[in-house]
Formats: C-alpha cells, sequence, structure tokens
C-alpha cells in the first residue's frame, strides 16, 4: 500500500457559472498534518466537503482512503471523520447522548463504546459534564465534543474544517496538541484554519486563493522558497504615515502592516537600516527601532497574495 | 442494518421530550382541537331553557307545553306574565326560548280554527336559534299530527297518516354530527401531528447543520427515514387513541367495528402522512418554511377535499378528481365505515387500497429526493 492517504487530481467545483474551486491537485501522505488556508471564501470548505464524499465534484477527481470519492463516496465516510466548520453536533442533547449516538451509529459495541467515550471525554476535556446539554456549553467545549465525536470511530483520516474558529487561544493550543496526538498515532489530518501561526504546526500547507493552489510546501520550505530577501521589522509612531512613505520607495520591495510595526522587505539591510533612518529624520516618522527577522508564514502569505493581486 | 435504526429512534424521542414546541402539537394541539372543534361544531342543542307564557291555562295548553318539555330537548325555567317579560328575560340570557299561547287556544282547535302560538327565540347563536325553532317546529307538528289522528279516529278513519316524515334526522335527536366529526376530527389530528412533526424534525435538521454530520456518517438514508418515521408513528397512534376515548367520553362515540381494522387503517393513513411530511423536508431548507407548507398540505387537504365538512358527492367534477390528493378522504371512509356503521372489510378494502397506492407514490417521490439531498 502506498503511503499516500489523498491524492486530489484537479478537483474543480462549479455553483452555476461561479468557480468555488477550481483544478486543484495535491497529495496527503499517511499521519501528515496537512493545513488548508486561505482566505473567506477561498474555496477550504467546499474542497473539504467533496472529499468527505458530501459534495460531488463538478471535474476531476480524489481519492481518500483508496476510494474514489465520486465513485464510492460511501466506502470514503466509512473511513473518515468530518469536524464541519459549523456545529453539526445536537444541541438539545447532553455530551454524553451525543457520543452514545455517533458511537451506536458507527456500530460500536457496548464495550467499545464504553472505552471510546471514556476516551473522548478525555481527549475533550468535558469530564463531569457528560450530563450538560451541548448547547449550553461555550465555544471551544463544544469545538472539543465535536473533534471527539469525529474521531470516536477510530478513522484512519480527518478532516477539520475551522476547528479553533470562536476558540479562545489558549484552548487552541491545546487543540492543537490533540492534533498532534492524533498524527502521532498514524491519523492523517487535513485542517483548515484561518491563524496563520497554527500553520506552523502542519507538515505541509497548501495555499488557497479564489480556488486556486497558489502556494505549497512544508512551513520551511515556503519561507525559504518564496522569501530570498531580508525583512526588516519597524517600529514607529505612525505606522499608517510611515508605511505609505516606505512603499514609494524604490529599495523597499514590499511593505505590510503587522500590528504596531511595519515589515519591510528590502534587497540590503545595511543599505535600507541607512534610508529608514534618513526617511525617520526628514519626515519626523519617530522610528524607535528596526530589526531584521525571521520571516514568518504571514510574511509568506502576505507576499504571495500581492503577488497574485499584482498579476490580475 | 437496523443496528442504526435504534439510537436514531431513541434521539428522535429526546428531541421530542426537549422541544417543547413539537411536544405542544403532538400533545396539546390534538386535545385542544378536539374540544374545540368537537363542541363549536356540534350543531346539538339541548336543554334548552324555555319561558311559557300561557294565556288560557288550560288542560289542552298545558299538554301542549308539556309535549314540549317531554320532548327532551326543552327544560321548563320560567312561567311567564307578559310578552314583555318574555324578552327581557332572553335578553338577559335567562331563557333561551319564550313559547306564547293565545287564550283562545283550546277554543279555536275545538272550532277547527288555525291557532297561531308564537315562539321567540335567542338569535346570538344564529346557529342554535335555527336549530331551536326546528326542534319547536317538529313539537308543534307532532302536537297538531296527533290532534288530527284523534280527529280523524272520531271519524272513523284511524291511524292514516298520508306523508310520513322524520324530521328527527335533520334536527339530528342522536347527537349524530358528533358522531359524525369525530372520525373527521382523528383524519385531521393525525395529519397535522404526522405530517408537521415529520417533516420539521428533518428540516430542522438541515437547518442547524446536524444533517452534515449524519450525512457523512456511516447512516443509510433509509434508516434515517425509518428512524425518524417511527416516533411519529407511534406518538400519532397515542394521539388516535386519545381522540378515541375522548369521543367516546365526550360525545358517546362506540366503535362498533373491527379493532384490529381501525388500527391497520390509522396506521396506513399516518404512514401516508409521514410520507407527505418526509415529501415537505425535501422541499423546504428552513423550519419556517416547512411548518407552512405542512400546516397547508395537512390542513387544506383534510378540512375542504376530504368530505369531513363539505360532502364530496356535491363538490364540482373538478374538485371531486382532486380530493384524490387527500389521504384522509380514503381514511375517513373506512374510519365512519368501522366506527360509525361497524361494517366489515368488503365495505372499504377499495379505500385501502387507494391509500396503499397513494402512500406508495408519495413515498417513492419523496424517498428519491431524500436520498437525492442527503447521502
Ligand atoms: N452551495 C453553494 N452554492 C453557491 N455558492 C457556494 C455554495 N457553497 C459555497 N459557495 C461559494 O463558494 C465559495 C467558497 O466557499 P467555501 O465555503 O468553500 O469557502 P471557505 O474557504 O471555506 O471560506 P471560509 O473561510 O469563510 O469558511 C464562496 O464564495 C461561497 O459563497
Ligand atoms: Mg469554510
Amino acid at each position: 500500500m502506498s503511503d499516500t492517504v489523498i491524492e486530489v487530481d484537479h478537483l474543480t467545483k462549479k455553483f452555476g457559472k461561479f468557480t468555488a474551486v477550481d483544478h486543484v491537485s495535491f497529495d496527503v501522505k499517511r499521519g501528515e498534518i496537512f493545513g488548508f488556508l486561505g482566505a473567506n471564501g477561498a474555496g477550504k470548505s467546499t474542497t473539504i466537503r467533496m472529499l468527505c464524499g458530501l459534495l460531488a465534484s463538478t471535474e476531476g477527481t480524489a481519492r481518500v482512503g483508496g476510494f474514489d470519492i465520486n465513485k464510492e463516496p460511501e466506502k470514503v465516510k466509512e473511513n473518515i471523520g468530518y469536524m464541519s466548520q459549523k456545529f453539526s453536533l445536537y444541541e438539545d442533547l447532553t455530551v454524553e447522548e451525543n457520543i452514545n449516538f455517533y458511537g451506536r451509529v458507527y456500530g460500536l459495541s457496548n464495550h467499545l463504546l464504553k472505552e471510546r467515550k471514556e476516551w473522548a471525554l478525555e481527549i475533550a476535556n468535558l469530564r463531569g459534564r457528560e450530563r450538560s446539554i451541548t448547547g449550553t456549553l461555550p465555544g471551544g467545549w463544544k469545538q472539543r465534543l465535536a473533534l471527539g465525536c469525529a474521531v470516536l470511530h477510530r478513522p484512519k483520516t480527518v478532516f477539520l474544517d475551522e476547528p479553533t474558529s470562536g476558540v479562545d487561544p489558549v484552548m487552541r493550543r491545546k487543540f492543537w496538541e490533540l492534533i498532534n496526538d492524533l498524527s502521532a498515532e498514524g491519523v492523517t489530518v487535513l485542517v483548515t484554519t484561518h491563524f496563520l501561526e497554527e500553520a506552523e504546526y502542519c507538515n505541509d500547507i497548501i495555499l488557497i486563493n479564489a480556488g486556486k493552489i497558489i502556494a505549497g510546501g512544508s512551513p520551511k520550505e515556503l519561507k525559504s522558497n518564496y522569501i530570498k530577501t531580508p525583512i526588516l521589522e519597524v517600529q514607529c509612531a505612525n505606522v499608517i504615515d510611515a508605511m505609505s512613505l516606505i512603499e514609494k520607495q524604490p529599495w523597499a520591495l514590499e511593505t505590510s502592516v503587522f500590528g504596531t510595526h511595519l515589515h519591510v522587505s528590502v534587497e540590503n539591510e545595511e543599505a535600507a537600516r541607512g534610508h529608514i533612518q534618513q526617511l525617520s529624520m526628514q519626515n519626523g516618522l519617530d522610528v524607535t527601532h528596526v530589526e531584521k527577522i525571521i520571516p514568518s508564514l504571514e510574511d509568506v502569505f502576505i507576499y504571495l497574495l500581492d503577488q497574485e493581486a499584482k498579476k490580475n | 442494518m437496523f443496528q442504526q435504526l435504534l439510537p436514531i429512534i431513541k434521539k428522535e424521542f429526546r428531541h421530542i421530550r426537549r422541544d417543547k414546541r413539537v411536544l405542544a402539537i403532538l400533545t396539546f394541539v390534538p386535545a385542544g382541537l378536539l374540544i374545540l372543534n368537537g363542541y363549536a361544531l356540534n350543531y346539538d342543542v339541548n336543554h334548552i331553557k324555555l319561558g311559557v307564557y300561557d294565556q288560557e291555562k288550560s288542560e289542552r295548553s298545558r299538554e301542549f307545553v308539556n309535549s314540549f318539555l317531554t320532548s327532551g330537548y326543552f327544560d321548563y325555567a320560567e312561567s311567564l306574565t307578559s310578552s314583555a317579560q318574555a324578552t327581557t328575560m332572553i335578553d338577559d340570557a335567562k331563557i333561551r326560548a319564550a313559547l306564547v299561547i293565545p287564550p283562545d287556544f283550546s277554543n279555536k282547535i275545538l272550532s277547527n280554527e288555525p291557532v297561531d302560538v308564537q315562539i321567540l327565540v335567542d338569535g346570538m347563536d344564529a346557529n342554535a336559534a335555527t336549530t331551536i325553532i326546528g326542534y319547536a317546529q317538529v313539537v308543534t307538528l307532532e302536537y297538531s299530527q296527533k290532534i288530527v289522528l284523534n280527529e280523524l279516529a272520531k271519524m272513523g278513519r284511524g291511524n292514516y297518516i298520508p306523508i310520513q316524515y322524520d324530521a328527527r334526522i335533520w334536527y339530528n335527536p342522536e347527537l349524530k354530527s358528533a358522531k359524525f366529526l369525530v372520525p373527521g376530527l382523528i383524519g385531521f389530528i393525525l395529519a397535522i401531528t404526522a405530517i408537521i412533526a415529520t417533516s420539521l424534525s428533518i428540516v430542522k435538521e438541515k437547518e442547524l447543520n446536524t444533517m452534515e454530520q449524519i450525512d457523512v456518517s456511516p447512516i443509510r438514508p433509509i434508516n434515517l427515514i425509518i428512524g425518524k418515521m417511527v416516533p411519529y408513528a407511534l406518538i400519532s397512534l397515542v394521539a388516535a387513541t386519545l381522540v378515541l376515548v375522548a369521543g367516546y367520553f365526550l360525545f358517546g362515540v362506540v366503535i362498533k367495528g373491527n379493532y384490529f381494522y381501525l388500527f391497520c387503517a390509522t396506521l396506513l393513513f399516518i404512514i401516508a402522512g409521514l410520507s407527505i411530511g418526509l415529501l415537505v423536508s425535501t422541499i423546504a431548507d428552513t423550519q419556517q418554511v416547512a411548518f407552512q407548507l405542512a400546516a397547508l398540505l395537512s390542513m387544506l387537504p383534510t378540512i375542504i377535499l376530504s368530505g369531513f365538512m363539505f360532502p364530496i358527492r356535491s363538490m364540482p367534477w373538478w374538485l371531486q378528481i382532486l380530493t384524490n390528493i387527500s389521504p384522509a378522504k380514503f381514511y375517513l371512509v373506512i374510519l365512519r365505515s368501522i366506527v360509525l356503521k361497524g361494517v366489515g372489510l368488503s365495505a372499504f378494502w377499495d379505500q385501502i387500497v387507494y391509500l396503499m397506492i397513494f402512500i406508495s407514490v408519495v413515498l417513492l417521490i419523496s424517498v428519491r429526493r431524500f436520498k437525492k439531498t442527503i447521502g
């Protein structure tokens, strides 16, 4: 058996004339955490729903666990776990009732169900809340329960569609620990996220924009492949004014705002430092700090999306 | 395959228990509908308080008044002293009707002249007023007939009545409308619970996105459909039983026929309702739309097209054809046959066949549509 669990081949989905997913191709290996990134409406959920056998593709195909998503969607469904972007457990049932229901539906025996329930409650950290009505739980707790239910039957492949949206940062870290544990057990995880820092946890990433893949690789590869020039982080009083000034300089290749500071990619670090000091003095920009930084994925994606925008 | 069924049924019962609205539709609505409609649509008027202004006070006039009281419809309430008193007492709702007997009542009868007796009726409830007038007419006619018969007897031509009429059917001395109504109401109530509850329970899953999780699980659509139908079928059966029990205690409706046939026919009708509910759920995407569509599809055909309120035979031909979209039409024939007439299978087997055809057609369409949207 090959090590490739998910093979996607020119997968395309059209809603009427609108192309939501446009000839997307990628492979995912066993035990990998595969990140799926893109802005709102990029086509992440649509791709995942096709891979889960929920939606037929318009063109192209994909195999999940060796089964064709269009020809054998039922086989695909048997072997995967899916956590949808919108909470999809029963809010009017208790935590335990939800787990029992899905356990039974997946055909778990009494003994196995009991064991898996304990395990799901453990990983979801919901012990003691078995009898709580699901709808009354805070968002992060619900998400953990949803993950617990999605992996109750120990699927080999798990699709998580924005599992951490609406979850606070501390809980988010815990969530990723869970995902890491799954992957360590050999489960293949395909996950979408809005949070770029979360993408760093992934073994492989693809960036999707307007239905098309615009970049892919491991976080390290992406950084070294696309960011070849040094990046300076500039701290100053008025970032917006500074940005509009620096943007126009020929030595500044790429400029973007990161909260209270700017990231400027330049050709030559030393020369650029001089230029920035000069600009600061001439225009009263009040630059307090300039530092060369290791590029983050965010830098990469901003760069890539800028390139895309320039193309169109 | 059936291992999936039980958890779905269990889960569905839990939803029903926790959803106040569905619980209300399934429990209070049937009971409320029966009592409300049973009484509102019950044209029978009983124990009418009768005031009597007897200006003659003769033996004959008392006999005439007595024929009112022994008819069973009228209760003696007041002896009146003037016509004006009659109207004020009606206005004050102390009495519902007043009988005014002229002072020359006996004399005129003896001299073979027609007598005018007056009956004043509270017209507040027009239907009841009509009924009261009808009763008064029957009593008066019967009394006149008695006089005529006596006269004929004296002339040696006893007991000949040229035309026998049976006013009792028209004026419903046996409370027949209530008996006639209860089967219709059972059909109505079952249609509402089955169609609305099933469609809402499925569409709710679409609206809240829980259907997506079901869809990605190995649950087979047919199991989901059966799992959704079984709880509502059981509840509808209980509702039907309750209505029959209530019909017995409130309106004295006794089931004359075979209980087993009744059960089977009712189950068939419920399945027909559930199939329509399923069809609605494949059309509607929100609970609001589903509710409106289901309410429309359950109430209109059951009230208008089933023969519940309007006799089908008196409809224009195209409407008569249209009545076949209402499964209640077939069910009502069966129900009336079993409950009211107590006749056997031979009297209604054709209706069972129609009902089965109806179910097959609707189920075929809706299961196809359901499979297309889910799974
Ligand atoms: N059933 C549908 N009919 C028509 N258009 C749709 C449908 N589903 C999705 N779309 C459109 O396809 C595009 C991609 O949607 P998708 O949900 O895949 O995006 P996404 O990347 O998951 O976005 P988000 O981050 O907001 O979840 C969007 O523009 C959306 O409006
Ligand atoms: Mg999405």
